[in-house]
């Protein structure tokens, strides 16, 4: 039975293995107009989920419901409402920012009008204007990132999925990134990220989600996780790392 | 041991790295195949001396010549080796100006830079040595064991040729770069290279058609016409072919020349490569602006953004262009038989076979850029668009590049015989769409950069595709002929492309397996029969 309509992403009894289990029976739900941010040691099977999550990578068993669409059953729909963005951001480096932003646009059908002006808004957000015309080769990190996020959002996709976009990014650039993340969730859309800057999950992230070994081992606000460890007013790197600290004593 | 930052100490850390890319590029970086490679290596070097054997039967026991036609002979063989050298060192000068890789360490450490160069301008020398010994080494093995032990002097003349190539190569890249900038010297060096590589041959070609009304080089060479108007045989101009024949004296002459010339250069330019580094680092950080004009945001369906993405990433990538090229080049001679026949009957069965074999390759290497070398997989994978849908259009953009390059060929045939353009359309289709196939089902994930060893990620398919594309072009001929031998080359092309596609079968096979598992797995357990009554 398909999930609500309210329940952004909901994924049950993931499981993914790699010679080992990778994703370990994962079960999560995040809700629509959610920032959600996945925090996890190296491993932990953060960037596996978020890949199944795209439709990048086939579950050896589980559910993955997309608002309320089967993406294993009908990957096609799923991915139109989705968006992703790897930690390696991988462009062309023979296209331009607008070029590249023409092809994501095709791909996801966007029609040329609405694609024209998201790509115009996007390129001026992220501060690319100047560069829209370069071909990207001579593109620095941060740049390339940028022009990998504005093509993650050029169809204004419902789920966002961000796997540590703010790798590379100097502090105005990272700035730049979280105020239109910021503004997505906002208009409504859901963001699911990975990061492992811990300050920035601290203020942004409406619920964090703690995975080791493949499993979820803890969920909840920042408040929720600190009583749950007992931490008082400990910072979320004190309750990340006492969360993770249970899960392998509990092993 | 050898002290650190010494020649020696940079020549084994060059020598380490070589090595060992080398046997990752063999193996396509499976260690598991390093005895299977080793294998496949001597077999291939056993083969070649079988060929070498069979194309000299009629040179061997023979007593050695210095007339006219020898020394054409063994000069036009040097020039031919030495042409194909040139262009492997202008290439190779590329990279190092241009690949960043270890060099920013290098340069950043307080290492003598000179002898780091000096270095890798002696491994550019030596592996067009080593390549030139694993192609020529039969022939020449063969002389010796056939003919006379004088020949071994053609050894020596191949060190002497590289060094030659290598050194020529250096100052043509550096004056280049002089001259035209570091920005446009990428690319004319790379073109260059390509041209360099195939013009001997093309250039005997077509020196052959219009003398002779031919393609056999063979025939020119040894046409009264050359023989009469060559130097002297006592000349200068033979002593390299001297040498390679054994002449002690010349070997040393030429010999001495090649390694004085190779001293200077590196003497000379070692300590000035740092520099055109640098310079060729500054162009890669500045962009180029693609100059849009007025035109609006395009955006088409997800098939039209595909095929427009990868006829852009063709068109603006230099050194795909000058690889492509390199095929192109061989067919001027055909097409120059063509224009000089416009009118005789007969050209088709030479051109057709090259046009049909060219298509085959030409849609190998495109094909494997637009399926396997896919830089961005994450982004068009996570697209709304079936993987079906993503192979078709990419296939598409193939057969796009092909119509044009080849179109204008088979429209010149139909100024001839319909019936021949006929042939030529079908095998060009025939040749590049079998070509395409054994990509799609040989496919990999890799960069665009790594084009340069795509034959080595499957030899099955860079053999198969190599056999289907000859098959192709030979029933081509056959068929403008009116032999039946065209339909046993059809039948050849459709067995071998048969049996390169059954472990792909296999392969869909078990994944559909694996799928149909996973649906059972996620399906919902089957409710307990109702209990007996």
């Amino acid at each position: 039975m398909p999930s609500q309509p309210s329940s952004a992403l909901k994924i049950e009894g993931l499981r993914k293995q790699f010679g080992r289990p990778a994703v370990d029976g994962l079960s999560l739900d995040v809700r629509a107009g959610e920032f959600y941010l996945l925090l996890g040691p190296n491993g932990a099977g953060k960037t596996t989920t978020l890949r199944m999550v795209s439709g990048l990578l086939k579950p050896d068993a589980g559910a993955i419901h997309i608002f309320g669409i089967d993406a294993i059953a009908d990957p096609v729909a799923a991915k139109q409402i989705t968006g992703w963005l790897s930690d390696e951001p991988m462009i062309y480096d023979k296209l331009t920012p607008v070029e590249y932003l023409e092809f994501v646009a095709g791909l996801w059908g966007v029609e040329r009008d609405v694609a024209a002006a998201r790509s115009r808004d996007l390129l001026h957000w992220l501060k690319l204007d100047e560069h829209a015309q370069e071909r990207c080769e001579g593109f620095s990190r941060g740049m390339r990132q940028k022009v990998a996020l504005a093509g993650a959002l050029v169809h204004d996709p419902k789920l966002i999925i961000l796997d540590e976009p703010l790798t590379g990014l100097d502090a105005g650039s990272a700035r730049l990134v979280k105020d239109v993340l910021v503004g997505k969730v906002r208009a409504g859309n859901c963001v699911v990220m990975t990061t492992h800057i811990l300050e920035i999950a601290e203020r942004m992230a409406d619920r964090i989600g703690v995975i080791s070994n493949g499993r979820l081992v803890a969920e909840g606000t920042l408040a929720e996780l600190r009583d749950r460890t007992g931490s008082g007013q400990a910072s979320l790197e004190d309750v990340f790392l006492a969360i993770v600290e249970q899960d392998r004593a509990a092993e | 041991m050898s002290h650190a930052r010494s020649l020696a100490w940079f020549a084994r850390h060059e020598a380490r790295l070589s090595w060992r890319d080398t046997l990752s590029m063999m193996t396509a970086g499976r260690p598991d195949r390093e005895r299977r490679v080793i294998f496949w290596i001597l077999s291939f070097a056993l083969f070649l001396h079988g060929i070498a054997y069979l194309v000299l039967q009629r040179y061997v026991g023979q007593e050695i010549r210095l007339d006219a036609k020898t020394l054409i002979a063994v000069t036009a063989a040097i020039l031919l080796s030495g042409s194909a050298m040139l262009s492997q060192a202008m290439e190779s000068i590329t990279r190092i100006f241009y690949s960043r890789s270890d060099l920013e360490l290098i340069l950043s450490a307080p290492a003598r830079a000179d002898k780091l160069f000096a270095v890798r301008i002696g491994a550019m020398a030596f592996s067009a040595t080593l390549v030139s010994v694993f192609l020529i080494g039969p022939f020449i093995d063969i002389l010796i064991w056939r003919s006379s032990l004088r020949w071994i002097g053609a050894y020596g003349l191949l060190i002497a040729v590289s060094l030659v190539t290598t050194s020529i190569a250096i100052i043509l890249t550096v004056k280049l770069f002089q001259i035209i900038g570091p920005r446009r010297t990428r690319i004319v060096a790379q073109i260059i290279a390509a041209i360099v590589g195939g013009i001997f041959v093309i250039g005997l070609q077509i020196a052959a058609m219009f003398s002779g009304g031919t393609l056999s080089r063979m025939t020119f060479l040894e046409s009264d016409f050359v023989v009469n108007n060559v130097p002297d045989a006592t000349s200068l101009f033979w002593w390299p072919a001297r040498a390679a024949l054994g002449d002690w004296r010349c070997l040393v002459w030429v010999s001495g020349i090649a390694l004085l010339l190779f001293l200077a250069v590196t003497i000379r330019y070692a300590p000035r490569f740092a520099g055109y580094v640098f310079a060729a680092t500054a162009v890669s950080y500045k962009s180029r602006v693609q100059t849009a004009g007025s035109r609006g945001f395009r955006v088409g369906t997800p098939a039209a953004v595909l095929r427009r993405k990868e006829r852009l990433l063709i068109l603006r990538d230099s050194w795909l262009i000058s690889q492509s090229l390199m095929q192109l080049l061989y067919l001027v001679p055909p097409a120059l038989l063509l224009w000089r026949n416009y009118g005789k009957g007969g050209v088709a069965v030479v051109l057709l076979p090259v046009l049909i074999m060219s298509a085959g390759q030409l849609a190998g290497g495109l094909a494997w850029l637009t399926i396997s070398g896919e830089d961005a997989p994450d982004l068009v994978s996570s697209a709304p668009v079936t993987p079906r849908q993503l192979l078709r259009a990419k296939m598409e953009a193939v057969m796009q590049c092909i119509g044009l390059v080849f179109c204008p060929f088979i429209l010149a045939l139909t100024l001839f015989s319909g019936r021949q353009a006929l042939v030529a359309a079908v095998g060009i289709a025939a040749a590049a769409i079998s070509s395409i196939a054994i990509q799609l089902w040989f496919r990999t994930q890799a960069k665009r950069r790594q084009f340069r060893r795509r034959h080595t990620s499957s030899r099955i398919a860079t053999l198969a595709e190599t056999l289907v594309a000859i098959s192709w072009a030979g029933a081509g001929g056959a068929a403008v002929t009116g032999s039946p031998l065209s339909l046993l080359a059809v039948l050849s092309a459709l067995v071998l492309l048969y049996a390169v596609s059954i472990p792909f079968g296999a392969a869909s096979y078990a994944k559909v397996r694996r799928q149909r598992a996973l649906v059972a797995l996620r399906a919902p357990a089957p409710a307990a029969p109702p209990p007996a009554a």
